[in-house]
């Protein structure tokens, strides 16, 4: 099955972990896409590999930065029109809070989606959404 | 301890498996090279951290995190003692897919340090910093004096 027709069945079947099934970084760092409400949100469940250093039991930001990005893309994928894969043209993280090696989440909003450029927001938090980790904003080159 | 004396003990604290990042090395980053303000780190390709199965690029996140690592680096180069940092924030433009198969490189400069924030720049490229995969600008604050860990030098109270 091409990337094409795997996006095109995820959505239709609202089995969106099939989406992660295409995204090989997604499988090996255990971002899991699940369904809430209408749209869907990233989980990532604990783990010793997401540390950034060993001294100090935090997040990796890079890596944090890389789960917004991934949250903003499936979103992406899930709003468009067309079946490409939207590439990062631009991000800009920012960061709130040190992460905990807890469960976290991300989940994105698309603020503007045009023809060929889409502007999105993502969000990640751990046990209270209302305190976010770290936030993105970034441009997706959507042809 | 001056600069040069700091640079070493950073690069023998930093060589040690007991002080790399799990992250890191769970992407298989390594340190290519270390002096005042500056750092370059790399990370091999691996299938397994492509962004999709059709094309085999690596996903943007592998870039940002070898980035972000750089940065992070660069700014412990230039404080000149052990202090601790977090990121504030981070901007990255991606300029061009990277190739399949090759290694990334992140060469990261902390030009400006001042009592709070540090302030760094950084590409990401293959072989030829002239034609980069992505250009950042990143921030980062200055926490505490002992977050960076254990002592980068044994005799070191």
């Amino acid at each position: 099955m091409s990337m094409v027709e795997i996006i095109r069945a995820a959505r239709e079947s609202r089995d969106y972990q099939r989406l992660a099934e295409t995204m090989p970084y997604m499988q090996t760092l255990g971002i899991m896409v699940e369904e809430e409400g209408d749209g869907v949100i990233l989980r990532l469940a604990a783990s010793e590999t997401h540390v950034g250093n060993p001294w100090r039991a935090a997040l990796h930001g890079g890596f944090i930065g890389a789960l917004l990005e991934t949250a903003a893309i499936v979103q992406l994928i899930l709003e468009q029109d067309g079946d490409t894969l939207p590439k990062p043209i631009n991000i800009t993280v920012d960061y709130l809070r040190s992460g905990r090696v807890t469960e976290t989440w991300a989940e994105a909003r698309v603020t503007k989606l045009g023809r060929r450029v889409a502007n999105v927001y993502a969000s990640c938090w751990q046990d209270n959404r209302e305190r976010p980790i770290a936030t993105l904003s970034g441009h997706f080159l959507m042809t | 301890m001056n600069d040069s004396t700091f640079l070493e003990q950073l690069r023998d604290f930093l060589a040690k498996p007991e002080h790399q990042s799990p992250h890191n090395k769970f992407l298989g980053l390594e340190i290519v090279y270390l002096e005042q303000g500056r750092a370059v780190l790399r990370v091999p390709y691996s299938a397994r951290l492509a962004g999709d199965t059709t094309s085999g690029v690596l996903h943007g996140g592998v870039i940002t995190t070898v980035l972000d690592s750089a940065c992070g680096v660069s700014v412990i180069a230039a404080l000149g003692k052990r202090m601790g940092i977090a990121t504030l924030d981070l901007r990255i433009d991606y300029l061009k897919p990277a190739r399949p198969g090759e290694a990334v490189t992140a060469a990261a400069h902390c030009y400006k340090v001042t009592r709070n924030i540090c302030f760094v720049r950084a590409l990401a490229y293959h072989a030829d910093r002239e034609d980069p995969i992505a250009n950042c600008a990143a921030s980062f604050m200055i926490t505490a004096a002992e977050a960076l860990g254990p002592s980068l030098a044994e005799d070191q109270p």
